[in-house]
């Protein structure tokens, strides 16, 4: 089966001249070489994305992201390397499509929609449905420049989705959106994936990347430092975050078969992250509305006057179901002698509903997580919730209801819920 | 090459010619007349050529017995000289103007001097009309002789469109190519018998002004209109040479610059 995007070695070099005169003597002056530096927004970034496949690109700003889905599109030329294209490509790269500000949404849309190779006659046809789509009322035959920047992303989105492409590039642009319209576009997105759409995303949030992405790509100072599992990749690049330079991030396999990243300066670690059930036993399942102990051992390897030992759920696309740490439990953990192992324990009932989740650990010197961080280590405990005992139910926590109905008496009459 | 972007430009055709179209409109949008003054501002000015050069200052033209004829002399020239210089001016900031449409969609970008070519061209078709009108008006209308307007506005455009587009892409890189082609149309406005016939010029410097390729041009655009007949076909020669030598010139730098644009903006 062929690909719907082939990014073959890319790599992207701007010049840099000393100065104004030198890119003059380098045009004229055929013999004197170049005389410009190159700086390389990308190297060697080479992946392939399959026809429906869908792609998240993360990484810092100015690691190279836009400048990557720049050259796919076509609107920047790659220095080397090349990228193979199936199918009509719709892109959306950072806040609108280059609309004129003097013409009015209706009159833009006509343009730019052009560009993106409809015809005249279809771009007719299709707006009456870009115009509900948008949602921007009267404004629509206003000038551009009239709109907020939101606007012009509704607007934006509206006709680069009009026609379901068979590749969808989407540059953080549904950021700038409310809530209700990056509701409204993903699930457009996530109609189009189920219709077979290509999508090929860059976004900042993690949410986005796991609820919608099969795989993430990770750009550092641009090339492409990790690819794979969403999960794992933006537990990668949030490692990266506290620690730039990456020295002490690594990525391993643990027992349990699950890849866990774990970075930090390494003055602590954690030995162990168990869960056990109301009888003791340790388990990775627990049943809702059960007592459990979560256990943390960890390993001090230098004396540490104090350490904060932090606790983080989150279910399978990454949401933070609870998060707590020994400071603010007033669990005061000091003067720790190197060598010595500890163990810190959470007793809770587990009322979060069915599914699975993953436990992040944190041992740092103080409350706050920047600070210091002795040890950062993502999907520490991978465990299930299942419902046995109670009601099926939907959601992630259990609220524990006390269910009950008043009929109407003779009367007719049905009794004040609030009792007045 | 010159068919693969000649190619280009016909797949975008649509965009192009919305783009002209809506170019026009926007002029006029936030107007209470609206394109009334498409109409009005040309005529306004082919009204002060006309009436005050021949009626109020009296101007004559040598050779000339007709009382308007300074004023056609004028018009020609000025008009002609008009569509030339809005398509080099326009041509040299045409990317700078659309930066925002280059960053962000893919399309073939030769469509941009080209919206510029049609838009002077569609300025100068409506105040020549008006010209035309007000010669037809008058009595003073060339009749057949218009037809050889076509060679000469073809090769006038050529030559525009080459050096918009030269100066467009080297504004890019050196915004000095803006300023240095505004002086340099200021001096070849001059150096062109435009407000001038070429007879009062003094020897010294008629030799200049004939080295001048545009001159050519400007006389046949004056002899069609004043009605003194074909135009001298020979003299056309050297400026069709410079027309395509600039042509070719800037579809060479636009190749080669093209991809460069982009990462300058």
């Amino acid at each position: 089966m062929s690909h719907t995007v082939e990014v073959i070695g890319l790599g992207k070099a701007y010049r840099h001249y000393p100065n104004r005169w030198s890119r003059l003597a380098e045009w004229l002056l055929p013999f004197g070489g170049p005389r410009h530096q190159q700086s390389w927004a990308l190297r060697d970034v080479s992946f392939t994305v399959s026809p429906g496949e869908a792609v998240g690109i993360v990484g810092f700003n100015g690691a190279g992201k836009s400048t990557l889905l720049r050259i796919i599109t076509g609107t920047t030329r790659a220095t080397e390397g090349e990228v193979r294209l199936h199918g009509r490509v719709a892109a959306l790269l950072e806040l609108g499509m280059g609309f004129h500000g003097e013409f009015t949404g209706r009159q833009n849309v006509m343009m730019n929609g052009q560009l993106l190779g409809l015809e005249r006659a279809e771009l007719e046809e299709l707006m009456p449905a870009i115009e509900d789509f948008a949602e921007i009322g009267a404004y629509f035959d206003e000038p551009l420049r009239t709109y907020s920047s939101g606007m012009a992303m509704r607007l934006a989105f509206s006709l680069a989705t009009a026609r379901r492409p068979e590749l969808l590039i989407v540059d953080e642009a549904l950021s700038v959106g409310d809530a209700y319209f990056q509701h409204k576009s993903f699930s457009r997105i996530r109609e189009f994936r189920e219709q077979g759409t290509t999508l090929l995303i860059v976004s900042h949030d993690r949410l986005s990347i796991q609820a919608l992405c099969d795989r993430a790509i990770l750009l550092h100072e641009g090339r492409l430092l990790r690819e794979g599992e969403p999960e794992i990749v933006m537990d990668f690049y949030h490692a990266l975050m506290a620690d730039r330079t990456f020295a002490h991030i690594r990525q391993e396999l643990n027992a349990q078969g699950v890849v866990q990243t774990t970075s930090g300066t390494g003055e602590a670690t954690i030995v162990s992250v168990t869960l056990q059930n109301a009888g003791g036993a340790t388990t990775d399942a627990a049943k809702v509305g059960e007592e459990v102990v979560m256990s943390v051992r960890f390993r001090v390897h230098v004396d540490l006057p104090t350490l904060v030992v932090g606790l983080m759920i989150k279910d399978r696309l990454g949401h933070e179901m609870f998060g707590i740490n020994s400071h603010r439990l007033s669990i005061p953990i000091e003067n720790l002698a190197a060598g010595s192992e500890h163990v810190f324990r959470l007793r809770f009932v587990m009322n979060l509903g069915e599914g699975h989740y993953s436990v992040t650990t944190a041992l740092t010197r103080s409350d706050a997580h920047v600070d210091r961080t002795y040890e950062w280590r993502d999907r520490a405990l991978i465990f299930y919730v299942i419902n046995v005992a109670h009601p099926r139910f939907v959601g992630c926590n259990w609220l524990a209801p006390v269910a009950s109905l008043d009929a109407p008496d003779a009367a007719g009459r049905v009794a004040d819920a609030t009792g007045s | 090459m010159l068919i693969q972007l000649i190619r280009a430009a016909w797949r975008s055709r649509g965009f192009i010619v919305s783009s002209v179209r809506r170019e026009f409109a926007a002029r006029y949008g936030n107007s209470l007349l609206g394109s009334a003054w498409a109409v009005i501002n040309p005529l306004a000015m082919v009204a002060v050529y006309m009436l005050i050069f021949s009626q109020v200052m009296q101007a004559r033209l040598p050779g000339e017995t007709g009382t308007l004829a300074y004023g056609i002399f004028l018009c020609a020239g000025i008009l002609s000289w008009g569509l030339f210089s809005e398509i080099i001016q326009r041509g040299m900031t045409v990317f700078l103007d659309h930066a925002n449409l280059l960053k962000k969609m893919n399309f073939p970008r030769i469509c941009l001097p080209l919206i510029v070519l049609l838009n002077a061209g569609m300025n100068f078709a409506i105040i020549y009309g008006l010209f035309l009108l007000l010669l037809l008006v008058t009595g003073n209308f060339p009749g057949a002789y218009l037809l050889a307007m076509l060679p000469v506005l073809a090769i006038l455009c050529v030559f525009a469109l080459g050096l918009g587009i030269v100066a467009g892409v080297l504004n890019v890189f050196f915004r000095d190519a803006g300023q240095f082609f505004g002086i340099l149309l200021q001096f070849w406005f001059w150096f062109t018998p435009i407000v001038y016939p070429l007879s009062i010029l003094p020897e010294a410097i008629r030799p200049i002004v004939l080295a001048n390729p545009l001159t050519p041009l400007m006389l046949s655009q004056q002899a069609i209109a004043l009605g003194q007949g074909w135009p001298q076909w020979s003299a056309l020669v050297a400026p069709a040479l410079c027309a395509t030598l600039a042509l070719v010139v800037a579809l060479a730098l636009f190749r080669r610059r093209a991809d460069e644009i982009v990462d300058e903006l």
